[in-house]
């Protein structure tokens, strides 16, 4: 199989203006990814699916992750004037980088018996932005793992046909698998509560 | 007219309109939910089945009914942590979960488990794939209405290979055996001898049960161009394992990624040419027989030596960050695991990919046309645990 450098360049090529970066991974699984731009990814995967040399005709593995807000903390040396003197003098740069959520794809080549190859497609924000682009067009196997990521994520794919709770029941308003969601706390159900269930239970049926 | 019942569990039925092609109302359509608590379900799953008069018009399979978010109980805990717990995905194939999650994380952390390590998790693996065939062939003859007799052969069977597991790990079904790097325990005294006599004598039950229902006229006759699932649809929807072989498509991933130690063992990979309930039944029989040689030589050929890798920490494991989607060849297909580590002690995230959820991707298009009693039949076929689809 190409490298992902190169498949990068070709997609690059193939879809004009689509935006492909590199996510290196530098554990020995050694699977680094490429996150596209969410409103390209219908072109990214037809030509994943119909250039002669990666045909990956199966899309193994879809799931989402939510990254949250988080600061990343970068070392630079910074110019400063420090008892009238100019001097270069190291500080941590503090950046805040918003929280998304983000689609994973794991394709393969059956025909090829190659891959994989990692995609992602990230959200503007974890609330209202939210939109990302089904592939369930191209892959049927993305189906029910795109309900999935939908259900328990919140990302809305568009395009998908049949885009319904899967595993939650229909009604439901969190999304379980997001870093942030609390479980409610009146699942523990008691005839004749007492204790902590009692003040539990209280505060519950208050909110 | 429509009449509906209402049951305190909901509606149980309803009659729907059917329409004709110039709009005029042209008879009823049934709506029926089969499941959750349908013996034929495997467990608790339901499947929405809109039927005109015996065939299926529509069908909409719905989980969830055993639902207790395995992946943030996994994030959750410590890496080491989910490894009991990936026994109950399918809680079949104890061993092969284990062997898969395991190999992910070996991926992700850099370890090499020793050659006896890997030997014992192809013997136990190809065990877990008996285990697993023999048991869906009992099945899938009692959703056809063969009550108990093909399955309690099967049983009888599976009950010789538990209790190898039970003398090698301590339990019967919830196995908990692989650590990251290596094995638990190694074998027991005596251990591989039991293994081989039973080895040995598993071709002969295989004669028997072949000899029973190969050919048998009712198996036929509810199999054979039942459910046909053509390759390229099968490849589309990401089927994978003796569902997918059945259509056709040579693809193992034991030969593909050659994990373990896989490219050490000879052994052909049974396909299908009609992709109907006959061939997946076939296809697994086949299987099973391939096993078996894959089982001789390992049992013939495993060396003594070390059962983990000395590098492997048990306390205050923490892989550096990155990700690792690692996959292995489970009986019911491509059984994968996806780790995204953050450097802590946890997961960042942890995903399971369930074969068999994804398996019953193409259920419908399986069902459309045929009648409610091969819809049964279908789903046997299809080979699903609860366990795994709901997680």
């Amino acid at each position: 199989m190409e490298s992902l450098d190169q498949i990068s360049r070709r997609i690059q090529d193939a879809v004009p203006g689509v935006r492909v970066e590199i996510v290196p991974n530098d554990t020995p699984a050694a699977q680094p990814s490429l996150v596209i731009s969410s409103e390209h990814a219908l072109a990214v995967a037809k030509f994943l699916k119909d250039d002669p040399q990666l045909q990956f005709d199966y899309a193994s593995n879809v799931t989402g992750v939510d990254w949250l807000d988080s600061v990343i903390k970068t070392k630079g040396k910074v110019k400063k004037i420090v008892d009238g003197e100019e001097k270069e003098v190291e500080e941590t740069v503090e950046t805040k980088r918003p929280g998304y959520l983000e689609a994973v794809y794991h394709f393969y080549s059956m025909r090829l018996k190659h891959g994989p190859v990692v995609i992602r497609q990230r959200t503007g924000n974890r609330s209202d932005q939210n939109h990302l682009t089904s592939l369930t067009p191209i892959w049927r196997g993305c189906e029910f793992q795109e309900r999935e990521v939908y259900d328990l994520y919140g990302v809305v794919f568009d395009g998908h046909p049949d885009l319904r709770r899967i595993l939650m029941w229909e009604g439901f308003k969190h999304y379980p698998m997001r870093k942030d969601y609390v479980p409610p706390d009146d699942f523990e159900y008691e005839p004749t509560p007492h204790d902590d269930v009692l003040a539990r239970a209280k505060t519950h049926s208050a909110k | 007219m429509s009449v509906e019942t209402e049951t305190p569990a909901g509606k149980s039925y309803s009659v729907l309109p059917k329409t004709a092609p110039d709009g005029s109302i042209d008879g009823e359509l049934l709506e029926v939910a089969m499941g959750p608590q349908h013996p034929s379900t495997h467990g608790v799953f339901r499947m929405d089945v809109v039927l005109d008069g015996e065939t299926v018009v529509r069908l909409k399979p719905v989980f969830g009914y055993l639902h207790r978010n395995h992946e943030q109980i996994g994030e959750s805990t410590s890496y080491l942590g989910s490894m009991p717990y990936t026994d109950r995905l399918d809680y079949f194939c104890s061993l092969t979960n284990n062997w898969a999650y395991a190999l992910t994380v070996e991926k992700l952390a850099g370890l090499q488990p020793p050659e006896r390590a890997e030997y014992i998790r192809v013997i136990t693996a190809e065990l877990t794939r008996l285990v697993n065939h023999t048991c869906l062939a009992g099945f899938l003859l009692m959703d056809m209405g063969a009550l108990g007799t093909p399955l309690m052969y099967a049983f009888r069977e599976r009950e010789r290979i538990l209790d190898l597991f039970e003398a090698l790990t301590g339990a019967r079904m919830m196995c908990n055996y692989m650590r990251f790097g290596g094995c638990r325990v190694d074998l027991p005294l005596g251990w591989i001898e039991d293994a081989r006599k039973v080895v040995d004598e598993y071709s002969q039950f295989l004669d028997e049960f072949e000899n029973l229902l190969n050919t048998n006229e009712i198996l036929v006759a509810r199999t054979q161009n039942v459910g046909v699932l053509p390759p390229e649809l099968a490849v589309n929807a990401s089927i994978t394992g003796p569902m997918l072989r059945a259509s056709g498509v040579d693809y193992d991933i034991r030969k593909v990624d050659k994990y373990g130690i896989y490219d050490r063992f000879e052994f052909r990979v049974p396909l299908g040419d009609h992709g109907d309930v006959y061939d997946r039944y076939m296809v697994r029989v086949l299987e099973m027989r391939e096993s078996l040689k894959i089982l001789q030589k390992a049992l013939a050929d495993i060396p003594a030596g070390p059962i983990m890798d000395p590098k492997a920490k048990i306390r205050g494991f923490r892989p550096k960050p990155g990700e690792s989607y690692g996959r292995i060849e489970g009986p019911k297909g491509e059984l994968g695991f996806y780790v995204i580590s953050d450097g802590g002690p946890n997961p960042y995230r942890y995903r399971v990919r369930p074969p068999s959820l994804i398996n019953l991707t193409i259920l419908e298009d399986m069902c459309i046309g045929q009648t409610v009693a091969d819809v049964v039949v279908i789903l046997g076929s299809v080979d699903i645990v609860l366990g795994e689809v709901d997680r």
